[in-house]
């Protein structure tokens, strides 16, 4: 969300001669204020990572503490088990679906707050809304729209266009599709507000400019606005990627995987199989799966803005 | 969407108020639109909260509207369940996973964007690796370390593992704002024979307040409705924070009471809702200013 750039790192670059003299001290300094940072990453990111590592190829369970390596074991048991490959998949069709959706509707979101109308600080609190709420309390409410008998939803198609209702959460498609719309519902705001900041930063002598020159509006938002707001948008994207690969809470509380297991993803499987079912070595491995897709999609967008620079 | 992106100042150029046709299907309808969609199930959630269990079992009703208002499902939560307890839990829990967060990232964003050390840069892409490592692929091992420690039903296992997300983001957007601050305003205190901490909390620190403020509501909106950890560290009905509390302990078995669980959504939520509705200037400012420095 906010911060739109990368860590830039003091740099080394001439300094005067006061920053000689206090060149000692400061990175002794330095060193000091990164303590308290290092000491819970370390404690509380790292060891667990490498431990997760480890359970990973091991055959770990809830009650057994002789655990021994298995190699990559568990790994192999995943590809065979088909829950596994469809949670697999869900992931990924979760997270490419939804992108689509929240890039366009935010975008669009972001177009229409920068103009000016009345209302204007109402529309952006009300349109940022679906984004604040704690996702595990919003979900809910969209569960009760989609319940079975009284779905809201059903009633306003029914009364609207006299159409049946739609058995949201009781088939594997429209179940998925639910939980693509709910996350779409509550990911576009976030698109639209940094969008929005990015739009503001155009200098509006650009546009002037273009006009001047007989450029049409599509030509201008393809020529100025897309190439300015590349840099927030990278970092957006990046964002809601890891958000939305590594969801748990979402499905978890729309779907717990129903019908029959078919709407899982990896989070909430790896979940199941770890948690009450025990077995956490299995589902360590799951997780774990998550790692290189997240380093990939990551890779991805710091070359494009590497290659920017 | 071929809507142009021209920002506010060419706007004053144009009469404000040219209502035409075209500028309400531009822009008038789809942000209608917009805005029904995004504050439907918020709607939602009040008329159900309102609504006695015979009026919501009642399927020839307009289930739009609230007959008869009553009170009920909000007693339940408050009398006759923990809401009250889940709600200091999570309040506890969010201010000071949150100040530990501000506190940890305060004095790391300030050593990376302005002091000069080795092993700074390393350091600095080190901390925003960390986004690979989301909850999601932490919560078993995390588990197991919680059990070590003895922290299981305590809440400083969530107060001390919520700071390990919210860390590198507030790091990272308050190194972006401190580079926003002019040096010469420090060095010229060292040059009057301020220390380093001195001019950092009494010049840089001052200045970066909008961006601390922002990193802190940041922080303090994910801590609120974390949960994951919170659904694995806390068993015990007497410590789970508000979202596991009314997932688990409000839906009994198959049975969902749903006035009293979107009652309790609904109190849930104010609070982040009203954090924003005073905020929201300093959270898009914070946003903004990390934009400026792409």
């Amino acid at each position: 969300m906010s911060s739109i750039t990368l860590p830039k790192v003091a740099g080394t670059p001439k300094r005067g001669r006061l920053h000689n003299r206090v060149m000692q001290r400061e990175s002794t300094l330095g060193y000091a204020l990164l303590v308290p940072t290092m000491l819970m990453l370390l404690v509380f990111l790292a060891w667990p990572f490498l431990w997760g590592i480890w359970l990973s190829v091991s055959n770990a369970e809830i009650g057994n503490d002789s655990s021994h390596f298995v190699g990559i074991g568990n790994f192999v048991y995943n590809l065979s088990d088909t829950i596994f490959v469809q949670s697999f998949w869900n992931t990924m069709a979760y997270t490419a679906i939804t992108t689509v959706f929240k890039f366009g509707l935010g975008m669009s979101m972001a177009l229409l707050l920068n103009q000016v109308f009345p209302l204007q600080r109402f529309a952006r609190a009300a349109l940022l809304l679906p984004w604040i709420i704690p996702s595990v309390l919003s979900t809910l409410a969209w569960r009760w729209m989609f319940d079975p008998t009284f779905s809201i939803l059903n009633w306003v198609l029914m009364h609207s266009i006299h159409s049946g209702g739609v058995n949201w959460l009781g088939t594997t498609n429209t179940a998925l599709a639910s939980i693509f719309i709910v996350n779409i519902w509550r990911g576009a705001p976030f698109y639209g507000i940094s969008l929005l900041a990015g739009l503001q930063t155009i200098p509006p002598d650009l546009y002037e400019a273009a006009r001047v020159d007989g450029a049409s509006r599509w030509q201008q938002f393809r020529e100025i606005t897309l190439p300015l707001l590349r840099p927030v948008l990278l970092v957006v994207l990046m964002l809601s990627t890891i958000l939305t690969f590594a969801d748990f809470q979402l499905p978890y509380v729309l779907t717990r995987g129903a019908p029959y297991n078919s709407t899982n993803v990896l989070a909430t499987w790896a979940f199941n199989i770890g948690v009450p079912g025990g077995s956490i070595g299995l589902g360590a491995a799951i997780s774990l799966v998550l790692f290189p897709l997240l380093a990939i999609a990551i890779t991805g967008v710091l070359v494009s803005l590497r290659s920017k620079e | 969407m071929a809507v142009a992106a021209r920002s506010r100042q060419t706007k004053t150029e144009k009469p404000i108020w040219d209502r035409t046709a075209g500028r309400w299907i531009r822009i008038y309808i789809p942000l209608f639109l917009f805005i029904l969609i995004t504050l439907f199930p918020f709607y939602w959630m009040i008329v159900t909260s309102f609504k006695s269990d015979q009026e919501l079992l009642d399927q020839n009703a307009n289930p739009m509207f609230v007959v008869v208002p009553t009170l009920h499902h909000y007693q339940f939560l408050f009398f006759e369940s923990h809401f009250a307890q889940w709600l200091l839990n999570t309040t506890i829990i969010a201010f000071a996973s949150t100040g530990i967060s501000l506190f940890c990232s305060v004095l790391a964003g300030y050593a990376l964007a302005r002091l000069r050390f080795k092993g700074a840069n390393s350091i600095g892409w080190g901390i925003f690796i960390t986004y690979l490592v989301p909850p999601t692929l932490l919560f078993l091992p995390l588990a197991l370390l919680i059990k070590t420690f003895h922290l299981f039903n305590n809440l400083f296992a969530l107060i001390l593992t919520y700071p390990t997300f919210l860390i590198p983001f507030c790091t990272w957007l308050l190194i972006g704002y401190f580079k926003s601050i002019p040096r010469e305003l420090e060095e010229s205190a060292l040059v009057d024979g301020a220390t380093r901490l001195q001019a950092m909390f009494r010049i840089v620190v001052p200045l970066a307040l909008p961006g601390i403020l922002s990193a802190g509501m940041f922080a303090f909106t994910l801590s609120w409705g974390e949960f994951l950890y919170a659904l694995i560290f806390m068993n015990d009905t007497q410590t789970k924070t508000l979202p596991v509390g009314i997932v688990q302990e409000l839906i009994r078995g198959d049975d969902f009471f749903w006035g009293q669980l979107m009652a309790a959504a609904l109190l849930a939520s104010i609070p982040v809702a009203l954090l924003y509705s005073f905020f929201v200037d300093y959270f898009v400012a914070g946003m903004t200013a990390g934009a400026v420095k792409g």
